[in-house]
């Protein structure tokens, strides 16, 4: 009992940070109807500049906004410099692109920065733990699961009180419909890479602390968590996304402790199994998005 | 003339949906558009509404050249489309879809709108938190007019408002027209219910295979083309 609790915690609070990745993507696709394989390198890039910064003699506490700001910038700049060129082309085209800018930026890092795995130092109570009653819970747990249940309000409130959050909304349901209406597809599109750079930004600031170091190929894993915990949520859905980060977190803590000793090594080709099962019965992931009134 | 369109094609692909078509609508008019299936009376709207691009021609709003603008921008210049199969939010709530009809005003301008709507169509007020997707199709096509009102258009579109409603709510359609056409509204109205049409508009253009092939005003027009049969014999059959 106390271990299952102590591993619910562990998989939400590294839920939380799928869910955040998640979210990004989701916000995305919902607009663009885009896969974006390049959302992993915003932590690459935000790694960078953490590593940059920590260099510079800056505590966590500066760094942690810095990784926010710089991921929003990189994935306006991304935006800007190729997914506006093939925006209108099929959506097969716009996926490739995302690979594209995937290789791209791991290259750029590997060609102008090196191979080398750059460290810097976790905040001191990364480690640190506490008691309730029997179960031990991190403090970076908790840290994580409170900085994203804030998170995920905030963006629901925009979404849903605002009319910025209204235009991407609109814009995702039939986004010809919401031109229209005169919602300015130039503005919505930039706003939604800048709310997803920022989930990724507040994601990264968690995956940085936790890795302690960054490398040309920190992308993938981000990348990877967030474009399944979108799919198995079901992609274009917002609330989808979030339960498909909890569930991917939920599934592979479990699956640590759960599989016996030796299999333990092979948690994440289990999880990838789970998932292929996963899209036989629901092809359209956990939340269906409906698309009744789309002509 | 508010707008005027001249020599307008447009093409999918090779083919020629509209081939060299003109036609104005004056300030105050209520303007029909009346012609068979796949004559290119949608296709007309869409561009002159901004979503497909013109392949020549031009089209002029209140003086200016505003062709292939987007739709955004021939919005925010005063033209509003109400779309083929209305394209309501169907998850967002009836006073959402309202708001998102008005995000080009101010706040202030919005709010004053939401009222202004409401008094043209009381029942939006009993269903205000309801989702749009939960309405009848009255209430529905309702819905997309009162939302395409919010920007306070000189010109509305409104591609066949009438499609795929029981007979008592066509009757509620026309009637909505006669009423936007009385309180001053400029229109264009796409319409295969052509009689009906005929009896609310200024004047009508016929439109057969992307081409305009009669203008004129009232039931004559009909007898005057050759399309009274595919009208009128076609649609009873």
């Amino acid at each position: 009992m106390t271990e299952l609790v102590q591993n619910l915690i562990d998989g939400l609070g590294r839920g939380s940070i799928y869910a955040l990745l998640a979210l990004g993507v989701a916000v995305v696709f919902g607009v663009m109807h885009l896969l974006n394989f390049a959302h992993g390198e915003l932590i690459t890039v935000s790694g960078y500049a953490a590593y940059a910064a920590f260099s510079n003699g800056w505590s966590w506490y500066l760094v942690a906004p810095l990784i926010v700001v710089v991921s929003v910038i990189t994935n306006l700049l991304i935006e800007r410099i190729a997914f506006s060129r093939v925006r209108g082309s099929s959506e097969f085209t716009q996926l490739l692109t995302s690979f594209g800018i995937h290789f791209l930026v791991a290259a750029i890092f590997l060609m102008y920065v090196g191979a080398r795995v750059q460290t810097f130092a976790e905040p001191g109570w990364i480690a640190d733990t506490y008691s309730v009653g029997p179960v031990r819970v991190e403090v970076f747990d908790t840290v994580v699961i409170i900085v994203a249940i804030v998170t995920l309000v905030l963006t629901a409130a925009v979404l849903q009180r605002t009319m910025f959050g209204l235009s991407i909304r609109a814009a995702a349901a039939d986004f010809d419909a919401a031109r229209l209406m005169g919602v300015n597809s130039d503005r919505v599109i930039r706003g939604a890479f800048a709310l997803s750079g920022a989930l990724a930004g507040i994601a990264g600031i968690f995956w940085l602390m936790r890795a302690g170091h960054t490398s040309p190929t920190s992308g993938i894993n981000p990348m990877l968590s967030g474009v399944l915990a979108a799919l198995i949520g079901g992609l274009g859905s917002l609330k989808g996304a979030v339960i498909g980060g909890l569930a991917l977190g939920l599934a592979e803590v479990m699956l640590r402790t759960w599989l016996p000793g030796g299999a333990a090594a092979l948690t994440q080709g289990v999880v990838f199994s789970l998932i292929a099962l996963l899209f036989i019965f629901r092809p359209g992931g956990l939340v269906n998005v409906a698309h009744a009134e789309r002509v | 003339m508010l707008l005027e369109v001249s020599g307008l094609t447009t093409r999918y692909g090779s083919i020629s949906a509209l081939r060299d078509v003109s036609l104005s609508v004056g300030d105050g008019e209520v303007v029909g558009l009346i012609g068979p299936n796949g004559a290119g009376k949608t296709t007309l709207l869409n561009t002159v509404a901004g979503l497909l691009p013109p392949a020549a021609g031009t089209v002029v709003f209140d003086g200016t050249d505003v062709t292939g603008a987007a739709p955004e921008q021939m919005l925010k210049s005063g033209l509003a489309l109400v779309p083929e199969h209305r394209r309501i939010f169907a998850d967002f709530t009836v006073a959402e879809n309202l708001r998102i009809g008005g995000i080009t005003l101010a706040a202030t301008e919005r709010a004053e709108m939401l009222e202004e709507v409401v008094e043209v169509f009381p029942f939006l007020r009993s269903r205000w938190d309801a989702m749009a997707g939960y309405l009848s199709g009255g209430e529905a096509q309702q819905l997309a007019i009162a939302r395409a009102l919010m920007c306070r258009p000189r010109l509305l579109l409104m591609d066949e408002p009438s499609l795929g409603l029981a007979p008592v709510l066509v009757d509620a359609v026309f009637e909505l027209i006669a009423e936007l056409r009385d309180r001053g509204r400029t229109l264009l109205v796409v319409e295969q219910n052509a009689a009906r049409m005929l009896d609310v508009a200024d004047r009508a253009y016929v439109l057969r295979s992307g081409a305009v092939v009669g203008q004129g005003a009232g039931s004559g027009l009909l007898a005057e083309t050759d399309l009274f049969d595919t009208f009128v014999r076609g649609s009873a059959a």
